[in-house]
Order: C-alpha cells, then structure tokens, then sequence
C-alpha cells in the first residue's frame, strides 16, 4: 500500500495561537482514517489544511503525491469534500445538485448523465429525482451529500462531522456506504466525535490541544489503554485538555 | 468554459424557483413607477384653489375669469383674511392660493408693473410644481395679451411661494431617482444574499475545495443578477412611458451603457457587502441599512445636493448613484448625447474598476 496523504510537522498557528501543532502522520490508499478529538482540540483545522481551505503555517505535506503549496490545482481534481453544515443546495432538485456538482468537475454531459443515473439508483432515488432537496429526510440528504462528493472520482474524500444529527440507524447505513467508497480504492478521512464511529475506522488518530496524542487501529489503541471501547480511551486522552471547547 | 455554464444555469434555476425573490425584483420597479405614476397624474386637473382680491378691479376680474375657464382649476371660493386662508391649507382643502394685491390694476397701469401673489401646498411637492407652474402659465398668458393690446411692455409679476417645502424637486427627477433606487438596492442585495447563502448551507467551502475558479464563482453569481437588473431598468423605462409619459429622449444605447457601468459597480458593492456578513439577513441588513439611506440621502433626487452642508456635499461624491442619477437625468429628460455626460460616465466606470478589484481581492483572501 502507498500513503496517498503523507504530513510531517504541518502546524498552523493563527497568532499566538496553535490550533495544529506539528501532525505527521500517513495515510494509506482505500483506509478509513478516522480523526477525533473534542471540540475546539484542532481537527477541522487539521482537514482544513489538507484541503487546501487554509494554508499551513510550516511543515510539508503531500496529498495523492502533490504537494499541497505548489500543486494545488492538481490536488483539487484529486479530492472530494463534503462539508460539516451541508454540501448540497436544497432549493434545487436532487438531479440538478449531482449535475451541477459533476458539472463544476469538468465531467463531460454524457458522463454526467450515466453518473446521476448510477447514483440514484444506489440510493433508490429515481422516484425522488425531480424533488428539492430540503424536501428529503436529512438522513438522505446526507447519503446524496457523500455520493456527490466522491461522484468525480477523487483519490481520497474528506468528511468533516458527516454525521452530525442523525440517528444510529442512518448512521449505520452511512458507514455503509463509506465502505463501499473505500472497497472501490477512495481513501476516506473523517472526523467525527461519535466514538462508535471510531469502531469503524481502519486506524484513528486523537487530537488532544492541537497535537496527535494517540494514533493506531481502534483495537490496538483499546489494549494500549485497557479499554474495553473507544469511548474510555477517548476520555482517558481528553480529560487533561487544557483548551476548552467553543 | 462549460464549468461556468453550468454554474449559471444553477444560478437561474434558484433565481427562478424564489418566488419571493422574483415578486421582489420585478415587483419593486413596478410599484414605483405605479405609485410615482398615480401622484403625479391624478388630482392635478380640477384642483382646488382660492383666490383672495383685495383689488376688486375690472384687471384682476378679467384674470380671475381665466382661471376659472382652466381646467386645471376649480376655484372653491374667495377669501377675504389671511387667517380663513391658513385654516384652508392646513386642512388641505385647497392646493393653491391666488391673491391680488389691493390697487393691483392701478399699479398696472401707473408702474407698468404689478404683482400677484401665489401660495402653494407644497407638502405634496410633485402637486405643487405641476399647479403652481399651470397657473404661471395662465398669468403669463394674461400677460401677454396685455401687452399686444397696449403695446406697452405691461409687467404682471407672478410672486411664486411654496408653503411647508421651499426646497422641492420637480416630477421627472422621480423616474431617474427611481432607477437608481432601485437598481442600486436589488443588485447589492441580490449579489450579497446569494453569496452569504453558499457560505451558510456549506456549500461554498465545497466549491473552494473543487478545481472551480473564486473568478468564476463571481462571475458565475454575478451574471443573472445583470441580466436581471438590465430587464429591470427596460420595465422601467417602458412603465414610465406608458404611465408617466416620459420617453428617453436622448439614446437608448447611452443610457443602457450608462446603466450597465452603474449596475456593475453595485454588483461590486454587493460583493463587498456578501465578506463582511456571514447570515443572510446579516447581508440584508448591511445592504438595506449600507446602501439605502446613502442612496435615498445623498443622491439628490429626494433632497437637493447642494443645499446641503458642505460635507455632505463632499460625501456625496463617493455615492455612485449621484452621478448615475445626472446622467440619466441629462440622457432621458434633457436628451443631451455622450459628449455632455462623459465626465460622469468616467467616474462610475472608474468607481466600477476600483470597486470590483477590491472585492475580487478580497474574496480570494478569505479562501486562505
């Protein structure tokens, strides 16, 4: 396996203030890298960096081999995003969000065509194709939301709080098609702060005031506290943290 | 190329899928020029007036029978004392006032000069101008007639007084007021409600982190609004046609050109407006609140410019829709060509420049 996302002491400072101090990690072609740590503890900035949304203060990183001052432009066809508010437009009907999602990727009109097919038909939408958005289950709104994220074919997929607001079962069903991306080879970095979730990932790293306190498999990561579940060893990381959350 | 297209198109679809926000930029136009449209047309035939003649000659009589045979005027009744004449106005009885100065046709004839006095209601401006000025017109008329008869340059002087309003504008500047009103609000307001809106559902970081150029995501959000306003400035122009009769009458191209710069700078503006806010009704707010007052105040149209204290006056410089409102004002009502409005047309452009390079500069710092 090749990292297709390789940090080393990226940090970003706003002021005085190190909101992400010196991460390096890497990440693997197809895993689901799961990022956690309490609010306010730095993982949005993390992402924000890797997604070329902020500009890091110092230290290298790549992502898909392009290094994310200079390549920015080839990073970006590289890459699918789905924001923690909502990627979708809801005043626009279902379609017309994966057209103009697939449109602004440069996707040809007969690939957009076969691409919104196909996605409606995993998602048995087709009935629903003609509806606005804010007319759906915010569950579902939030599985069209990831579809269209990884609808141009990107490398790897940032998901910023995904799940935010949903109940377990959309949430399974969620995890569902996360695994789904990265059996087809899309590398998937998520943050989340709903520690089942961290179960599901292939390897989690958490962020404790800025920096990586812990990185490894949620098993490993379990026996190396003596915890029976992700959540103790969580709280056995967080509950020091200087930085309160906002 | 095509990654525009498709923008726009999305652009559209959500203009046109608000039916509020259709209601509002076609509708605002229209019920301006309505409104203005109805205040002005209405109310002033048949208006009532009273005349006061302490002269009670056969000058004044021959006068008075004129007025009477206009159709503008009704005359209620005369009045002998001033105070009957103040209760009448304030009770908006009458419109007008006509008083004759005792020994009126004997100073006619002994200093070839005489004078009438005429009071106004100018708490409605657009009424007072209109009635004040048709009952000029008939003195004037008098006036010259009395002077083919006599052959002797006989003067009637025509003391002109606008009660409750001594500064008020005449009826056409309402319509290039108007335009840049409403120009000015709907483009800022469109422009930074539609931006604001991408950065409260998420969706613009998702466009920042897609290859999509920021240049183009101005471009894209700024097309349908000029489209738009361009079809709001020729409703304009037509309804005031019908309803006001007022037509260009200078050239269309001039004033659509002259429009297009205008729009464009508050487009800018609107941009400008769309960083600072991070709520839709935030960006309301700033455009309604930022934009209004300022355009209402320092235009010209509701409140002459240059009765105003110099440092107003300096300010009102850097008000675009000042001198959008002089050009059309030159190119629709008084007909005059490129040569006479250049200076202004310089101005908006350069506004227009400076305004827009900010704004683009400033949209691509907040990516980092």
């Amino acid at each position: 396996m090749k990292p297709v996302i390789t940090t080393e002491r990226l940090t970003k400072r706003f002021g005085d203030f190190v909101a992400a101090s010196e991460l390096t990690f890497e990440v693997d072609q197809g895993e689901i890298f799961g990022f956690l740590g309490a609010n306010g503890a730095g993982k949005t900035t993390a992402m924000r960096m890797l997604c070329g949304l902020l500009a890091p203060s110092s230290g290298k990183a790549t992502i898909a081999g392009f290094d994310i001052y200079e390549q920015t432009k080839e990073i970006k066809t590289k890459i699918g995003y789905m924001s923690q508010k909502f990627s979708l437009y809801d005043d626009i009907t279902v379609s017309e969000n994966i057209r103009f999602y697939a449109g602004i990727y440069g996707m040809s009109t007969k690939q957009i065509k076969a691409k919104t097919h196909e996605l409606l038909e995993e998602l048995q939408l087709e009935s629903e194709a003609k509806t606005l958005v804010r007319e759906l289950p915010l569950g579902w709104k939030q599985k069209l939301a990831f579809s269209v994220s990884i609808a141009h074919g990107p490398d790897i997929v940032f998901l910023d709080e995904p799940t935010g607001g949903v109940d377990p079962v959309t949430r399974r069903q969620f995890w569902d098609l996360i695994y789904s991306a990265a059996d087809k080879g899309v590398t998937v970095f998520v943050t989340t702060h709903y520690m089942d979730e961290a179960e599901y990932c292939n390897r989690v790293s958490i962020m404790v005031d800025g920096v990586i306190a812990a990185l490894d498999s949620p098993n490993n990561l379990k026996q190396q506290f003596a915890a029976t579940n992700m959540e103790d060893v969580f709280y056995e990381l967080a509950r020091n943290a200087k930085r309160k959350g906002d | 190329m095509k990654q525009l297209i498709v923008f726009i198109k999305k652009e559209f679809l959500q203009v046109f899928r608000d039916k509020s926000t259709l209601l509002l930029l076609f509708g605002l136009p229209i019920a301006q020029i309505v409104l203005f449209g109805f205040a002005l047309s209405n109310e002033i035939k048949d208006s009532k007036i009273v005349v006061a003649d302490y002269a009670k000659d056969a000058v004044t009589a021959q006068i008075i029978n004129k007025i009477a045979s206009s159709k503008y005027f009704d005359i209620e009744r005369t009045l002998q004392s001033a105070d009957q004449l103040q209760t009448a106005f304030k009770k908006g009885a009458i419109k007008l006032a006509v008083i004759f100065p005792v020994n009126f046709a004997h100073d006619l004839e002994h200093t070839n000069k005489a004078s009438i006095q005429i009071i106004a209601d100018a708490s409605d401006p657009n009424t007072a101008t209109a009635v004040t000025a048709y009952m000029t017109q008939i003195i004037n008329d008098y006036n010259m007639q009395l002077g083919r008869g006599a052959g002797l340059p006989l003067q009637i002087v025509p003391e002109v007084q606008m009660l409750y309003n001594p500064g008020l504008q005449g009826a056409p500047n309402f319509v290039p007021g108007v335009m840049a009103l409403v120009l000015m609000l709907v483009c800022t307001m469109m422009t930074s409600v539609a931006i604001v809106k991408e950065k409260e559902l998420g969706t613009m970081e998702v466009l920042l982190v897609s290859p999509f150029k920021p240049l183009y995501i101005i471009i894209a959000k700024l097309t349908p609004n000029l489209i738009i306003s361009i079809l709001n400035l020729f409703i304009i122009l037509i309804l005031s046609s019908i309803f006001l009769d007022l037509q260009v009458r200078g050239s269309i191209l001039l004033l659509t050109i002259a429009s297009t710069i205008f729009i464009l700078t508050s487009l800018s503006i609107g941009l400008l407006l769309s960083i600072g806010a991070n709520t839709q009704q935030g960006a309301m707010t700033n455009s309604l609140m930022g934009m209004m007052l300022p355009t209402l105040l320092l235009t010209g149209f509701m409140f002459p410019i240059e009765n105003m204290p110099l440092a107003l006056q300096w300010l009102s410089n850097i008000v675009p829709s000042r001198w959008y409102f002089i050009i059309v004002k030159k190119v629709m009502l008084k007909g005059l060509g490129f040569t006479s409005v250049w200076k202004e047309v310089l101005i908006l452009a350069s506004m227009c420049i400076f305004l827009f390079t900010i704004s683009l500069r400033k949209f691509k710092i907040r990516l980092q």
